[in-house]
């Protein structure tokens, strides 16, 4: 009789399955993500890699020494011990982070804006007492700019009644307010030291929020072509909010990443982060072969590092708040030794 | 790879302001270091790397290193050991500028005019 293993579901709780189990989660996980995403399903050698990473009872499992990759994030600390310097620091010399990223619990460049001079003495100081490269991250968050948060007209309510072309003027002008939004706080930033920008759950609000941060990263990079930018997915694919929005001649509602990543590499991007999001009710194997297909042809087609998010209900890792470390190192090493990912 | 711990800082350093991949970034640093692929995730070695070469260390319990340079002053180091330049230690250059002990340095920015 076959062995079940220990191993998780999507929502993080506790299964066991049989080895037997497992493949046939790997290879309906993969045939999905394939037809999906129109590319080509993993092959069988990477499935009977990831076989054997999901089918082990061990704790905890890692790539060999010497294949480690880089590790950025989206935020740096906990906020539960001092300040937020105290917890860049904690993230530099306590974990080892390679990438630590200054943050506001408000993860919005147009509430920054109006923060703006005390986050960026922040970022200066930061910046005197840390080696390891400091970036300050938010999202474009084009959302905030409808009413009645912000000036413009709510193409969410719009649509629905069937108000398609004030609906789509409501979008071009937000993401005008959005890109300026971002180049002022990346100017402030820049100004205090920033090693990088984090433009991250960019196209969370769709295609038009997308736009904005590639405008934005455009923008930026033509004068100050050495800083470091991330851009962090929000989903899978880009949401036709707009629907014709396009940038340098390409199409972006419904982009996945392949093409996402060729997008941003035009807009002046140094490290895109693809997001594949999580069924909470599959398991995480299942999850985790998923979305190694739908990103494997981004990695190999990139021209630039590519760092999947893989956190809480993105990339494999469980959608909870505390994702279990056994997960977590199971989707990290099949990232890295399946994936060939540059960092997560 | 381990922050500041092996060279994970200096390696994301590459990708984060370079673009590079990671195996590029690896072996940029690695040239520049003189050291394996295999050693940039290594604590030990690239301890003593860190050490000589003026790169920054982690002052912990047993071990502190007052008289090495601190973060901002390893910056200028790791600027010069990549060959990439550093926007803090840009600035910090640039604001120090018109003083004599950076003029001592080599920055030729004009200096203040001390009113009589």
């Amino acid at each position: 009789m076959e062995q079940s293993v220990t191993t998780r579901l999507g929502d993080g709780s506790l299964v066991r399955m049989t080895p037997s189990e497992i493949r046939a989660d790997l290879e309906e996980a993969t045939a999905l993500g394939a037809r999906k995403a129109k590319v080509s399903p993993l092959e069988p050698d990477e499935l009977d890699h990831l076989g054997e990473i999901f089918a082990s009872n061990a704790k905890f499992t890692a790539v060999d020494i010497g294949d480690e990759l880089v590790l950025s994030c989206d935020g740096s600390g906990n906020a539960d011990s001092g300040t937020r310097s105290d917890e860049l620091y904690s993230f530099q010399s306590h974990l080892g982070a390679d990438i630590i990223e200054l943050w506001n619990s408000d993860y919005s460049y147009k509430a920054i804006k109006a923060i703006l001079s005390f986050e960026a003495q922040i970022m200066k100081t930061a910046q005197l007492n840390l080696v390891a490269p400091l970036q300050y991250g938010a999202m474009p968050d084009l959302g905030s700019y409808s009413q009645p948060d912000g000036p413009v007209p709510n193409w969410s309510e719009l649509m629905p009644l069937g108000r398609i072309a004030e609906a789509r003027a409501a979008q071009e002008e937000a993401l005008e307010y959005a890109v300026a939004d971002m180049v002022f706080v990346a100017e402030a930033m820049i100004e205090a030291g920033v090693d990088g920008l984090n433009f991250d759950t960019a196209g969370a609000a769709g295609d038009a929020d997308f736009l904005a941060a590639l405008r934005a990263v455009e923008e930026i990079k033509s004068r100050h072509p050495d800083v470091g930018i991330e851009l962090g997915m929000a989903s899978e694919f880009v949401l036709g909010m707009h629907g014709e929005l396009e940038f340098h001649g390409r199409r972006l509602a419904g982009l996945w990443p392949r093409d996402q990543v060729k997008a941003a590499v035009e807009a002046g991007v140094t490290m895109f982060g693809p997001a594949v999001n999580v069924n909470t009710t599959k398991s995480v194997a299942w999850n985790v072969a998923r979305s190694l297909t739908i990103v494997k042809p981004c990695v190999q087609e990139s021209a630039i590092p590519v760092h999947m998010n893989v956190g809480m209900g993105v990339g494999g890792v469980p959608m909870t708040p505390y994702p279990p470390v056994d997960a977590v190192a199971r989707v990290s090493r099949a990232m890295r030794e399946i994936g060939r990912l540059d960092g997560l | 790879m381990g922050g500041m711990r092996t060279a994970g800082d200096l390696v994301a350093r590459m990708q984060m302001t370079r673009g590079m991949r990671l195996d590029q970034a690896k072996a940029h640093v690695a040239e520049r270091l003189g050291v394996s692929l295999f050693e940039l995730s290594d604590p030990l070695v690239m301890h003593e790397v860190r050490r000589a070469l003026g790169l920054g260390l982690i002052p912990v319990q047993e071990l502190t290193y007052p008289s090495e340079p601190g973060a901002i002053e390893a910056k200028f180091h790791i600027a010069e050991v990549l060959e990439v330049p550093i926007n803090s230690v840009e600035k910090f250059t640039e604001h120090i500028g018109p003083r004599p002990a950076a003029r001592r340095a080599g920055v030729t920015a004009p200096a203040v005019e001390v009113p009589a």
